[in-house]
């Protein structure tokens, strides 16, 4: 299948040398939008539009619930700074055109990526499912109910997860978490979603830094702030 | 790794949690009395560790002399005095505070002083278990995850009257026995659970509000974060009906919206979708086959 790239700043999805990026033609039946703004184009099977935290939605507008065309959203699992896991959680509205999905499933899936598929949700399937389990972890550790190790070691042992929430947090860092917590809160209105303190003071620290910067010497980095 | 404790105790040993902690220590040498009010039960239990270990024996994990040791260091018993002669008691028995504290109450007659008595309980207060059975100090919180003869994981917990020299105890026994103890403080649900079941009611939210299947909820987990199983197979694995108990055991306690049943729960246990068990939960099983994961 070709399809056609137009992006603006290096993609969260996709960065530099992905092979997504490689294997674009001049033009093509999808064209994904990586930070660019879409351009509605009927002619083609799919447009995929690159999120943030914001909905699909936001670019597309919404109407009484029906909203729906072949323009899709989606966005590549990543933690932080890991590297982009091989999930992509592809954005649908109540209307969107099957062959669209389709499209896009086809084409993601070319490159060795697997697809799910999730309806248009602050937070999509995985964020909206971790970032309340992340605030309750460092919730935990600031009540004293256990140390860091002994969470994240009931996590593995426990439940064999191959990695624990606080080593995956602070693995991804807590300002990020921070930020996805924060959109999520403001979407959902729910306190599950409000980030945890610790996750507010790496906030905070991180815009110190940047306030202090020039004028003094570099401060020391704690893990995952 | 020593321990000072040389024989254990494990009541209600006739279910599947008292059967397995039973094995872990035979296994680990420690001369092991099973208790159970249910002969049947009992005999059922020793069917499956036979063939438990009959089963290390063949894939290499246990040689023929090990078995015959650990059958050696094992006695069942339905005569609850027979623990009189523990180091230590851990109690597997049904999950209900009246129950156990009418039980570790009758221990404490039954035991010579230095017993300490241990608790598997996943949901309920230590330090209430132990109130009132007259060695307040000598009790911990040691919880087991199933199945407990293949999961290293311990949970150990102390009471608020639990001495520091008891939870020592403690811990050394659990490595002792092999184990991997991590101490927490004594809180429903502890780690695991307090984690564990508002993340599988976020799980069980999430496909009700239709956000996503539960197809592709446990591709996304597995996929993106890299877990053996998702939480909707482990859902149907665990029960549905195990599931709504846990949230009715910690809500009240807790007033967490998040340990709160979903209303899609209830519906699904109502409706007898009760999982892997039933052939029918958020997926459907034919003997071993799952299909619609």
């Amino acid at each position: 299948m070709r399809y056609r790239i137009v992006q603006e700043g290096e993609s969260r999805s996709f960065p530099n040398g992905d092979p997504l990026l490689d294997g674009a033609s001049a033009d093509g039946e999808a064209v994904l939008y990586l930070g660019a703004s879409h351009v509605p184009d009927i002619s083609k099977k799919a447009i995929l539009v690159e999120l943030g935290t914001e909905c699909l939605g936001a670019h597309t507008g919404e109407g009484y619930g029906d909203e729906g065309s072949n323009v899709l959203g989606f966005a590549r699992y990543r933690n932080g700074d890991d590297p982009p896991s091989n999930l992509i959680e592809l954005v649908v509205q109540p209307n969107s055109d099957p062959a669209a999905i389709e499209t896009a499933r086809a084409l993601f899936e070319k490159t060795g990526l697997e697809v799910v598929v999730s309806a248009d949700q602050a937070g999509r399937i995985l964020d909206r499912l971790l970032r309340p389990v992340y605030n309750a972890a460092l919730r935990f550790l600031d009540e004293g109910l256990a140390s860091a190790e002994a969470i994240d070691t009931t996590c593995r042992l426990g439940l064999g997860y191959p990695d624990g929430p606080i080593e995956r947090v602070m693995r991804g860092g807590l300002a990020h978490h921070h930020d996805i917590s924060k959109a999520l809160f403001e979407a959902y209105g729910t306190a599950v979603f409000a980030p945890a303190r610790r996750a507010v003071v790496a906030k905070q620290r991180a815009a110190l830094r940047a306030d202090l910067g020039g004028r003094r010497s570099e401060p020391a980095v704690e893990p995952g702030g | 790794m020593s321990s000072s404790i040389k024989t254990v105790g494990v009541a209600g040993a006739g279910g599947t949690m008292g059967a397995g902690i039973a094995i872990v220590a035979a296994r680990a040498g420690f001369a092991t009395i099973a208790y159970d009010v249910e002969a049947a039960a009992l005999k059922r239990a020793r069917r499956q560790t036979e063939g438990f270990l009959r089963k290390s024996v063949e894939r290499g994990k246990l040689t023929s002399d090990e078995l015959d040791r650990i059958v050696n260091n094992f006695v069942q018993s339905t005569d609850l005095t027979d623990l009189g002669s523990c180091d230590l008691v851990i109690e597997a028995v049904f999950e209900d505070l009246a129950t156990k504290q009418k039980l570790f109450r009758t221990l404490h007659e039954v035991c010579p002083e230095k017993t300490i008595l241990a608790s598997n309980t996943s949901t309920l207060s230590i330090t209430e278990i132990a109130s009132g059975c007259g060695r307040e100090d000598r009790v911990v919180g040691m919880h087991f995850c199933l199945p407990a003869q293949l999961m290293k994981l311990i949970e150990l917990s102390p009471g608020l009257n639990t001495s520091e020299e008891t939870f020592e105890t403690a811990r050394a026994w659990c490595e002792a026995a092999g184990q991997t103890p991590v101490r927490t403080q004594d809180r429903p649900g502890f780690i695991l659970n307090a984690l564990l079941v508002p993340f599988n009611n976020d799980v069980i939210r999430a496909i009700e509000t239709g956000v996503a299947s539960p197809a592709d909820i446990d591709k996304a987990v597995k996929v993106g974060l890299g877990y053996k199983m998702g939480p909707c197979e482990l859902l149907d694995l665990i029960g549905l009906d195990t599931q709504l108990r846990l949230c009715e055991a910690f809500f009240p306690i807790t007033l967490d919206p998040r340990a709160a049943a979903p209303p899609l729960l209830r519906r699904m246990v109502a409706a007898g979708h009760l999982g892997r068990k039933a052939g029918r939960g958020f997926f459907r099983y034919e003997g071993n086959t799952m299909f619609g994961g």
